[in-house]
């Protein structure tokens, strides 16, 4: 199916059925985002609250059902994840802003500590 | 071979009904197209037909199933009137704009206020810009043949668009007819299997309908939507005759009558047609030049066609059976005079409107319009664009 | 903990990209529903915040059959899709297992699709009815609905220098539904995952109609920051203003109460759209919302002891 600003009346299909199942993976919503949730690995306990309220199904899970990072195409930064999380230290929320100003490194440094 | 049998309107929709047994019908009682619902129940009761017969709460619902039934997958039917269809009109547009094939009978009845169960093409006429195809019919028989055509008509590859098949309520629905109906087998092997084209029930494919269109792009959805109802055109005529040659009874969008030389011409349609013919037989006797168009497909409108057959006439009255409140003209009279607004020779157009709310239209009513007619071609004036046919009191100046 | 990890393998059948605001927590009940079953899903979803974010063409979140017809109609148009499935059954057209699921808001529940709801229930469909409710007309801009709570300041009933909220207690929707006398009814909320994935799973298994109504705080109308919408429904259940319970064969089961009902101030706080219950000269506001919160509360319980 065709898509965007370019498809013509008649290329639409019969109806304006969409039978691409879940296409909207193609409509990035993550430049929404003024704070971002950050994740420490060493902290997590794999609980997936995270992952069960995330409304932009935007944890990543590993093949053991492991939480295994944010997806931030998608993440709109609503902070659900991280009051939600039950483990201090595993998650937090930080301003796109600063990432922006000192580097993913040093924010990650100030939010958790250590490495 | 087919039978001859005596039932009135509604029942040959039913038996027609029966003979396509439907995947699915959802349907809500309403005067005069009641007796559809209930005989094809009692079909269903006796075990005629296997149809899910969903016995909705109102008409809303009964055209709304329809739409879940016809996105599911498969062949879907209902009928209705008056109220009820001005009740489904939201979710009209939805069924043909999704593009779904299906069939609906009207009992074409008066709208409220005042109440009134009778016929006329309020009803109708309110919904003949929703996409729909709509087929309007005379008489019993080209109800039943009519609605066998549709399933075929509705269900073309091109088309993908609902249809309408209208009959005069009462008039029609409840008049005991002569009428010929064929074997079920002949039916069925005429209409065919319809194969889907987007199933939600395949559930391999994941169908999204009915996702909203912003600005940037509704419009193309709009234009989209209308391929199916212009390419009906062909259609209906390619399946009336079709339907002719296995029956006997060939359809075309519209019939003429006398009118190869006719001077004089009606244009209307639904029941009242049959009266008109008689009368045209009667001035022809007397040398009268007069002529009937009675318009089969008033959705998609058959402009060129007509522009064609009434090109040489002198005087038309268009025949509505509405009354579109503050508009310029009737939808029929508007559409005519539209069409012929190009013709070589332009024919004058007079507006007349009848029957409203069950109202009898007479052989002496159409005399006088014919009357009329030959009246403005001698005299080259019009004295009144618009009148009323059987009504108390003077209309106009 | 395994019983996520396990589910989150699975893969998700909602895509993100969807429209949703930041924290809407109707895209997490959604996930709850399509996480939770393997069944083959078909929707019919009411026109809504969630169906104006997740089929905005050319894009949809949907990877389940999903229809959207009109606002008061997604009963009887899923109504429609399962009697087609019947004869797809009966036919042999197809050997899958499908369960038909409505998705609506209040509006298009306890408003205007209530109507299409009962004769869905009463006609016995065999579909389960979600009934996402934040309370008030949100997709249009925050309107009272009939379940908006008493009180509550919504645009349609804005807070003035004469008026003050809506004048209005919330419908009982479940009292309604549990009128058709379906086999499965229940009232659940966001938060409690276990608890609404567990009423999905069983209403799915259900044979014949089904309803769930699932709390949804909704940020952007009810007022208050993104990351309290699951907060914000615990505080409704543990001030017992959302009761969690199930009605099966007519008979209540409250699924949880709290040990320490805390008064209905406390969710009142939390939120935008009660801010004037909470003033001093507002003091009978806040009695009256506290004398039906707890007219409701016991008369659950009263139910649930006499086993009615």
């Amino acid at each position: 199916m065709k898509i965007g600003e370019k498809v013509q009346w008649n290329e639409l299909l019969t109806g304006g059925v969409i039978e691409d199942p879940g296409n909207s993976i193609d409509y990035k919503t993550g430049s929404w985002r003024i704070e971002r949730p950050i994740w420490n690995k060493e902290a997590c306990i794999n609980c997936m609250f995270c992952w069960v309220y995330c409304p932009d199904s935007s944890i990543k899970v590993d093949k053991d059902g492991n939480m295994a990072g944010i997806n931030y195409d998608f993440c709109k930064g609503c902070g659900i994840c991280v009051k939600e999380c039950p483990k201090p230290g595993a998650l937090a929320m930080v301003l796109e802003a600063d990432i922006e100003k000192k580097g993913m490194d040093v924010v990650f440094k100030e939010t958790f500590g250590g490495k | 071979m087919g039978k001859k049998v005596a039932l009135d309107g509604n029942a040959a929709a039913a038996h027609a009904i029966r003979q396509i047994n439907p995947d699915v019908i959802a349907a809500f009682p309403i005067t005069p197209s009641t007796q559809i619902p209930m005989t094809v129940s009692s079909f269903i009761a006796d075990g005629l037909m296997d149809t899910e017969l969903v016995t909705v709460e109102s008409e809303h619902s009964a055209m709304s199933a329809c739409v879940g039934a016809a996105a599911a997958g498969g062949r879907v039917m209902t009928a209705t009137a008056a109220q009820g269809l001005a009740l489904m009109w939201e979710i009209l547009y939805i069924a043909s704009s999704m593009r779904l094939p299906m069939v609906t009978v009207i009992a074409a009845r008066a709208l409220n206020a005042p109440l009134n169960i009778h016929g006329d093409h309020s009803d109708v006429m309110g919904a003949r810009d929703a996409g729909w195809i709509q087929l309007f019919c005379e008489d019993a028989q080209e109800v039943y043949d009519s609605i066998i055509q549709a399933i075929k008509i509705s269900e073309n590859k091109d088309v993908l668009t609902p249809v309408m098949v209208v009959m005069d309520g009462f008039n029609t629905t409840h008049s005991v007819e002569v009428w010929e109906m064929e074997e079920d087998e002949r039916v069925k092997e005429f209409i065919g299997e319809y194969e889907p084209k987007y199933p939600l029930l395949d559930v391999s494919r994941k169908i999204t309908y009915g996702a909203w269109a912003p600005p940037s792009e509704y419009f193309e959805h709009k234009v989209n939507q209308l391929t199916g109802i212009i390419r009906a055109r062909p259609v209906v005529k390619k399946v009336g005759e079709e339907f002719g040659k296995v029956f006997g009874r060939s359809y075309d969008c519209f019939e003429l009558y006398k009118l190869d030389d006719a001077e004089y011409a009606i244009v209307m349609m639904g029941s009242a047609a049959g009266t008109a013919k008689d009368v045209v037989d009667v001035l022809r006797e007397d040398g009268v030049k007069a002529g009937l168009l009675k318009i089969r497909m008033f959705r998609p409108f058959p402009a060129e066609e007509i522009k064609e057959a009434l090109g040489n006439v002198k005087v038309v009255a268009t025949l509505d059976r509405v009354i579109p409140a503050g508009a310029y003209g009737s939808p029929l009279f508007n559409e005519v005079r539209s069409a012929l607004y190009d013709a070589p020779k332009r024919p004058m157009v007079i507006d007349y409107i009848y029957g409203l709310g069950g109202r009898d239209i007479q052989p002496k009513h159409f005399k006088e319009v014919y009357e009329n007619l030959q009246r403005i071609a001698k005299t080259g004036k019009i004295e009144k664009m618009l009148d009323f046919i059987n009504i108390r009191g003077k209309w106009g100046k | 903990m395994a019983f996520l990890n396990d589910l989150a393998k699975r893969g998700e059948r909602f895509a993100p990209g969807h429209r949703l605001c930041p924290g809407c927590g109707q895209s997490i009940i959604v996930r709850a529903l399509l996480n939770i079953t393997d069944y083959e899903i078909v929707i019919a979803n009411a026109t809504g915040c969630l169906e104006v974010c997740s089929g905005l063409f050319p894009y949809t979140s949907w990877c389940v059959p999903w229809i959207h017809s009109a606002f008061e109609n997604a009963a009887s148009t899923i109504a429609g899709a399962e009697a087609m499935y019947r004869v797809w059954k009966r036919k042999g057209r197809t050997d899958k297992d499908i369960k038909f699921v409505a998705l609506a808001s209040d509006g298009g529940t306890y408003d205007i699709g209530l109507q299409a709801l009962s004769g869905a229930m009463e006609r016995w469909h065999d579909f389960l009815y979600l009934c996402i409710d934040n309370q008030a007309y949100e997709n249009t801009g925050v309107q009272r609905s009939s379940a908006s709570p008493f009180g509550a300041n919504t645009t349609t009933t804005p807070v003035g220098k004469v008026k003050r909220g809506k004048e209005q207690r919330r419908k009982d929707i479940m009292s309604i539904v549990e009128g058709h006398h379906i086999p499965y009814a229940a009232q659940a909320s966001l938060h409690n995952w276990r608890d609404l994935m567990n009423k999905i799973k069983r209403a799915l298994d259900t044979k014949g109609p089904t309803y769930i109504n699932v709390l949804q705080p909704c940020c952007t109308g009810w007022g208050f920051p993104p990351d309290m919408t699951v907060e914000v429904a615990r505080i409704a259940v543990e001030t017992c203003a959302w009761p969690i319970y199930e009605v099966v064969d007519g008979k209540v089961k409250i699924n949880y109460k709290p040990k320490k009902k805390l008064p209905v101030e406390e969710w009142f706080k939390m939120q935008r759209r009660f801010a004037h219950m909470l003033k001093p000269e507002n003091k009978d506001l806040l009695g009256r919302a506290q004398e039906l919160v707890d007219e409701h509360w016991e008369w659950l319980l009263k139910r649930e002891a006499a086993g009615l």
